[in-house]
């Protein structure tokens, strides 16, 4: 069992509540999307279920065990969490880059065990940045880097893999090239995947489960066909849209028609 | 050629075959600047004839060898390796290419406290007091400067930096007020300590000083891969199951006492934990131990060959060696930079 939920989680930095009594069950071995405005709370709410923000109130739960008071390496095997736009480290190669995904696993005796190899190998295969192996990061181009971070997350070996926003900053093929790669390690390898995206239509596309927010409250939650509805669309970004089916796939699709006022 | 992989039971290791190399390189420059450190000096030994004197365990050229020149030698090596490795710890950890023992105000810290210790004290009370004030003012003003630094918790490279800038003035300001208030004679032995010397090494600096390196180095050599961690996203590092603020502070306590000892002896030396780490990220371009070794080898050198230039080229004077690395490095370490300005 590896299901993460949060449980009357209340978030804020500082005095500053942003996320209030909020309650979640992330569905196992599905693509969830966290949709929402900006300033929503998605991304501080893909933080604590990554354990980096200590909840003012209520649990995160990994595994029916509260995740701020777990050891941080016994997590780390569990769950891999790509934050938004990391700075890229100089004179890293690639594959020092993806092999650090294994820290959790290694100590200072263990650093390159032969399942750190074989995971390492796998992990840039996977992404697509095998050939990339002895570059060093800071030459990559932006959809490179963020299949390298991917590359990382994968050699990591968690059940559950958490995004913030992994696609803002790629050109629309780039976008597609992440996702489906995304999409092809939650259907082959059975992770759960979390990410946080901004474009209603790919999260619609790719996400089985999608969680729309506002005010740091939980608007709707469904399959996209549920969430994906006008009134929805509505509550959650103040947008008068029309939803059309996909044409390419027959997912809804959401046709901006203006703001609500 | 490619990489090596070790792996003897537990253990394992992927060894990168050029990083490894280049760090070899540099050791073995180290060496030889050490072995011709060994045979210059007032009187010049070449190596035949002082390996011939050191097997006869006796004599004239055994007693410089070993009682004046080893010592100071070793010395030397010991003040610039701890340095550059200081320095490229707090590289790493700070993210920032210029920080070095003197940018958290470390230097600073030790100078103001021998200073004072000269100058109210007098130098009075063993041997021992100068390196204990020494690394008491390096600890004392990193601490502060951590502790200032806080804010909820958590630290940043950017706020340590610039509090650290802060107190490295506030130190050079008691160091000025010291030798102003201190006795007229004082103030010259406490320049040439400023300066950064190891004039007048004798065995038991070196022995000292090594032995309590090889200590700390025995908790730091564990905490590298912390540091190569360093420059990572703090939201990264910790989503792999690293302690950020714990391997924060335990790798800036550890460069922290590295240059606190090297101050303690070789003094203020300014320039080379600057230097030295940052020659060995040009020299082994990729990340990890090989480049904190280089460093260190790179450190060992520059700090050997300036107190060598200083107490042969000027003969009869012996000129503190802090001067040459700062008159022959600045000019190297300037003109690195403006070649790659053209050749990038």
């Amino acid at each position: 069992m590896t299901s993460i939920r949060a449980d009357e989680l209340t978030l804020g930095y500082g005095r500053k509540t942003v996320v209030e009594g909020l309650t979640l069950d992330v569905p196992d071995g599905a693509t969830t999307v966290i949709i929402g405005g900006n300033g929503s709370g998605k991304s501080t709410l893909l933080l604590a279920l990554g354990r980096l923000l200590v909840p003012s109130r209520g649990r995160v739960l990994l595994a029916g065990a509260d995740i701020q008071r777990s050891p941080t390496r016994e997590i780390a095997r569990r769950l891999a969490l790509l934050p938004q736009q990391p700075r890229t480290p100089e004179a890293m190669t690639v594959r020092q880059l993806v092999a650090l995904g294994r820290h959790p696993y290694q100590s200072w005796l263990a650093q390159w065990s032969q399942r750190d190899e074989r995971m390492v190998e796998r992990a840039m295969q996977r992404a697509d940045v095998a050939d990339l192996a002895d570059r060093v990061v800071d030459t990559l181009s932006g959809g490179q880097r963020q299949r390298v971070w991917i590359a990382l997350a994968v050699a990591q070996d968690t059940p559950l893999l958490l995004l913030d926003e992994p696609i803002s900053f790629l050109d629309p093929a780039h976008q597609l090239d992440v996702l489906d790669l995304l999409r092809t390690l939650n259907r082959e390898t059975r992770k759960t995947v979390v990410m946080v995206l901004h474009d209603l239509n790919l999260a619609a596309r790719y996400g089985d489960h999608i969680i729309g927010m506002r005010d740091g409250r939980i608007v709707a939650e469904g399959t996209p066909e549920t969430v994906m509805t006008a009134d929805n669309v509505r509550a959650i970004f103040d947008l008068v849209c029309r939803i059309v089916p996909d044409p390419c796939v027959g997912t809804p699709m959401c046709v901006p028609v203006g703001r609500a006022l | 050629m490619g990489d090596m992989t070790i792996r003897l039971a537990g253990y394992s290791r992927r060894i990168a075959w050029r990083p490894w190399r280049l760090a070899g390189l540099s050791l073995l420059t180290c060496v030889v600047i050490a072995l011709v450190s060994l045979a210059c000096g007032r009187v010049w030994l070449p190596p035949g004839e002082w390996l011939a004197g050191l097997k006869r365990g006796e004599g004239a050229i055994w007693l410089i060898v070993t009682q004046l020149r080893l010592p100071r030698v070793v010395l030397a090596a010991e003040v610039g390796g701890a340095l550059a490795l200081s320095g490229w710890i707090l590289q790493q950890v700070l993210r920032n290419p210029l920080a070095s023992p003197d940018t958290l105000g470390l230097s600073g810290g030790a100078s103001a406290a021998v200073v004072a210790y000269l100058a109210l004290a007098a130098g009075q009370g063993g041997a021992w007091v100068r390196p204990v004030a020494a690394i008491a003012g390096a600890l004392l003003v990193v601490a502060s400067v951590y502790a200032l630094a806080l804010r909820g918790g958590r630290v940043t490279p950017y706020r340590l930096i610039l509090i650290g800038v802060g107190m490295g003035a506030l130190a050079g300001a008691v160091v000025t007020l010291m030798l102003i208030v201190g006795r007229a004679e004082l103030a010259s032995s406490a320049y040439v300590w400023l300066v950064g010397s190891v004039y007048g090494a004798n065995r038991a600096d070196a022995v000292t000083l090594g032995g309590l390196l090889a200590l700390v180095l025995l908790f730091g050599v564990p905490l590298i891969r912390y540091a190569l961690l360093a420059p990572l996203d703090d939201a990264l590092a910790a989503g792999i199951g690293v302690s950020v603020p714990a391997s924060r502070l335990a790798l800036i306590g550890v460069a922290s006492l590295l240059a606190g000892l090297a101050i303690a002896w070789g003094g203020a030396m300014a320039f080379v934990g600057l230097f030295a780490p940052h020659l060995a990220r040009r020299w082994v371009a990729v990340s990890g131990s090989a480049q904190a070794l280089a460093a260190v080898a790179i450190g060992a050198s520059v700090v050997m060959s300036a107190d060598l230039v200083g107490r042969t080229l000027f003969l009869p004077l012996d000129l503190p060696a802090g001067i040459f690395v700062a008159a022959v490095g600045a000019p190297f370490f300037i003109g690195l930079l403006i070649r790659e300005t053209r050749t990038s």
